[in-house]
């Protein structure tokens, strides 16, 4: 509804009330006849429905609605008495002409179907029809009238009879059945039109046994009985007998209009919507499906083929019981998959779940305090439940990013345009999910960044032919998942960066001195520093050298990272860290100078002890050798605690962390283990702290800090490589 | 017997004595082969006294008339009883064997 064009809503608004009051005084001329008001108000609802329905174009219903009004007219004048019957045949044209209506409106462009086409020319015939009859005028279509409405009973058109296939076995007779009794029996039901017997097996007459049975009947036989009580005729011959029943042609509109009024709130099978409308029976669907199981040497078919082959059926039935499988089908997706819920809502049951993370490492706790063991089972099983709503509630927030992607094709198309460039825009793993906050805060960042690579990165097509490369640039949309953090890359072919120009620029904008040795990432990442831009000279798009550090600001915001990679001449990638989610993480917790600590189980690399004897502890330079690994480290009751003595008395332990490649060890005093942790933002005031992301409750009421990964990353290497400094410096 | 035959000219005439139904059919055949040899020209079935008839019956019949046509000698049903009638009617037969059907005037009435 909600993509119908605003005129065509209140037409069909209109309608409905019309419609409506129609119905009322319809069924008020049940009582008085004579009621000029009734009879002005239904005269007055066909003669709007046919101007407004010329005004949108559906000439079906305005020739529909016309013949109605014309009848109408002349009940109103007096020349024509209503009557229970045409009071009746209003009825259903009220219905009709609300069908017609909802055909148009849901299927503007699609032709009127065959059922609805010929229910109009039987409603319309029985409009007229009937006012011949009773007032006798019109002569100029009485007689054209007459060929519809006279309906022989004993009519030979064989398309309106049922057409029964039976070919008998070879033992029927012998097992008492006779083919002819079950023909009596038949008559009393209907009336037989034609029947051709065939003999297809005969064998020659000499070889002929005469208490086989060679006989296959084919009746043309006209019946208003529904295909069950037609079958159930042939009840005790179905084992010696294969019966086709064939509906007739008047059946199968009947058939459709009977699919086109199924209700709507089902997905059913095939089957199963065939025997509603009584097209199929219980029997006949039951072979289908037993044959269609023996079949399996070959690819099995699909019913709806079989019952075609088989005869049982005509096509049109059949696809259109596909068809209104298929747009059920499509319609329960629409409803069933997406509930629109409001985002506060969400975020409400998301703190609650985090509040039920919390309180149940409480009970925890207690459990293990008083050493409950029965009580231990139970407690288990709820904080398994508890992870698991936690992981479907975060799961609601999640959104693929592929949206996200895709809504860039309209960007690189306009952009490629106005630039005279051709790009073409590559997009993978746009199903990954993250929470739609994050997919939120992401947008603008990317679209920085897509708008750089097609402004700065990717060359005009004469610049690329030049350079060996195809005419068209390809800019690529990556996204993936890698421990627990989501990576989005994004890649062009261009010309790349060049470390030189970057170096120039820093070096002009102060943000380096002139010797300073910077390896190729360093200076690569110069580009998120403010005010630097290796364009020489702005566009409308890009190139002021703003930007770059706002995406940095915005992806750091989020708890993630950027970083840049470049070759010269061949192209630069983008790649973006970012969480998956920012309120609950799986933590990993850990103890230092008599303090907690978490951090994001998925950084964990693994835990070691922190012993001399294994790794070759430098204590000055803060590095141990971890299998030949140089590992910065760091001690966390040292960096927090500076100013504190500390005591080692017991064993240390070392937990390595990963941030992307930048690898790190943190000491630690203590190891707990496993957490759940839900992120709760920290004050104002400690917003800037170094190295710690935010804060937790944990389930005995104390608060556990949550590490800043990145940055303690940071900080290890960066004391590592201020004492190398000193060390080289003395 | 079940059937009383008459020869003149090749020409049979044979009327059926009994009923047409699986139970003689056996007999039945025998004796309709009998007739269908080359010296056949024309085949007259009496049927009135046919006082019943099922599908192995009239399975004979239309076998009988399909062995007619295919050797090329006439078969003519003649006298049809009322349960013959029945039968043909029902099947709309008259047309395919082609025989004038007498109906009696009482036929039915009851």
């Amino acid at each position: 509804m909600s993509d119908m064009n605003p005129a065509l809503e209140t037409f069909s608004q209109e309608v409905d009330e019309l419609l409506t009051a129609m119905e009322e005084a319809l069924l008020g001329l049940d009582g008085t006849p004579d009621n000029a008001d009734s009879i002005n108000s239904i005269f007055r609802a066909m003669h709007t429905i046919k101007g407004s329905s010329g005004l949108f174009g559906f000439d079906d219903i305005v020739a529909f609605t016309h013949e109605a009004e014309t009848v109408l007219d002349r009940v109103r004048n007096g020349e024509r008495s209503i009557d229970a019957e045409l009071v009746s045949v209003l009825l259903t044209c009220k219905d009709h002409t609300a069908h017609l209506i909802q055909h148009f409106l849901y299927h503007e462009n699609e032709p009127l179907p065959e059922a609805l086409q010929q229910q109009s020319q039987a409603l319309i015939a029985q409009l007229v029809g009937q006012s011949a009859a009773v007032a006798g005028g019109m002569p100029s279509t009485q007689e054209e009238k007459a060929d519809h409405f006279e309906v022989d009973v004993n009519t030979t058109d064989s398309s309106d009879n049922w057409v029964i296939s039976l070919a008998f076995k070879q033992d029927a007779l012998r097992n008492g059945m006779d083919p002819l009794s079950f023909i009596r029996y038949l008559q009393t039901l209907g009336k037989i039109i034609e029947v051709i017997i065939t003999m297809p097996t005969l064998p020659r007459i000499e070889d002929m046994d005469p208490e086989d049975c060679y006989l296959n009947f084919k009746i043309v036989f006209n019946s208003n009985a529904d295909k069950k009580t037609i079958e159930d005729v042939f009840e005790f011959a179905e084992d010696d007998c294969d019966i086709h029943i064939l509906p007739p042609n008047s059946r199968q509109e009947h058939y459709l209009q009977l699919l086109a009024d199924m209700q709507e709130d089902q997905v059913k099978r095939l089957g199963e919507m065939l025997i509603e409308i009584g097209a199929l029976t219980e029997k006949e669907v039951a072979n289908i499906l037993h044959e269609q199981h023996n079949d399996n040497e070959e690819e099995a078919k699909p019913i709806g083929e079989m019952l075609l082959e088989k005869n049982i059926l005509q096509q049109p039935v059949i696809e259109q019981a596909l068809k209104k499988q298929e747009s059920v089908k499509q319609k329960i997706n629409k409803e069933s998959n997406y509930i629109r819920v409001d985002a506060a809502k969400l975020g409400y049951l998301i703190n609650l779940v985090g509040e039920l993370v919390i309180s149940g490492a409480a009970m925890r706790l207690m459990v293990d305090k008083h050493g409950l063991s029965d009580v231990d089972d139970v407690a288990s099983t709820m904080s398994h439940l508890v992870e698991d709503i936690r992981d479907t509630a975060l799961q609601l927030r999640m959104v693929q990013i592929g949206e996200t992607f895709t809504r860039f094709q309209r960007v690189v198309h306009d952009v490629s345009k106005e630039l005279g460039k051709q790009i073409q825009l590559q997009i993978t793993g746009g199903e990954s999910e993250l929470d739609k906050t994050v997919v939120e805060k992401i947008n603008d960042p990317l679209t920085h960044l897509v708008r750089n690579s097609l402004d700065h990165g990717i060359e005009t097509p004469a610049e690329r032919m030049r350079a060996g490369k195809p005419e068209k640039g390809t800019i690529q949309l990556n996204a993936y998942h890698d421990s627990g953090r989501i990576v989005i890359q994004i890649t062009d072919d261009g010309k790349g960066l060049d470390p030189d120009k970057i170096v120039a620029k820093a070096v002009a904008k102060g943000l380096i001195k002139q010797d300073q040795v910077l390896s190729k990432s360093e200076i690569y990442n110069l580009i998120f520093e403010p005010g630097l831009s290796t364009k020489e000279e702005a566009s409308n798009l890009s190139g002021r050298g703003v930007g770059m550090d706002v995406v940095r600001r915005n992806i750091e915001a989020l708890r993630g990272s950027v970083s840049v990679d470049s070759e010269l001449g061949l192209g630069t990638t983008v790649t973006i860290h970012l969480p998956l989610t920012l309120a609950i993480i799986d933590g990993f917790m850990v103890e230092a100078q008599k303090e907690r600590y978490i951090i994001p189980l998925s950084m964990v690399e693994e835990c070691v002890e922190m012993s001399s004897d294994e790794w070759q502890i430098d204590d000055v330079q803060h590095y141990v050798n971890l299998r030949g690994q140089v590992l910065p480290y760091l001690r966390l009751g040292d960096f927090f605690h500076k100013n504190k003595k500390h005591t080692r008395t017991q064993r240390e332990s070392l937990v390595v962390v990963r941030f992307g490649e930048a690898k790190a060890g943190f000491v630690v005093d203590e190891l707990h283990g496993e957490n759940q942790t839900v992120i709760k933002p920290l004050g104002k005031l400690f917003e800037n702290l170094d190295g710690i992301g935010g804060a937790t409750v944990l389930g005995s009421g104390d608060v556990a800090l949550i590490l800043d990964v990145q940055g303690l990353i940071q900080h290890a290497k960066k004391r590592v490589n201020s004492t190398l400094a000193l060390s080289l410096a003395v | 017997m079940t059937a009383k035959a008459k020869k003149n000219d090749g020409i049979h005439q044979l009327s059926i004595k009994d009923d047409m139904t699986i139970y003689n059919a056996e007999t039945l055949k025998e004796t309709l082969l009998g007739f269908c040899h080359p010296g056949t020209q024309e085949l007259q079935l009496d049927l009135s006294a046919v006082t019943e008839m099922d599908s192995a019956g009239l399975q004979l019949l239309l076998l009988l008339k399909a062995e007619s046509q295919k050797r090329g000698f006439i078969l003519r049903l003649l006298r049809h009883s009322e349960a013959v009638i029945e039968i043909f009617e029902l099947l709309k037969l008259g047309m395919y064997f082609g025989d004038p059907i007498v109906i009696p005037a009482n036929w039915k009435k009851s």
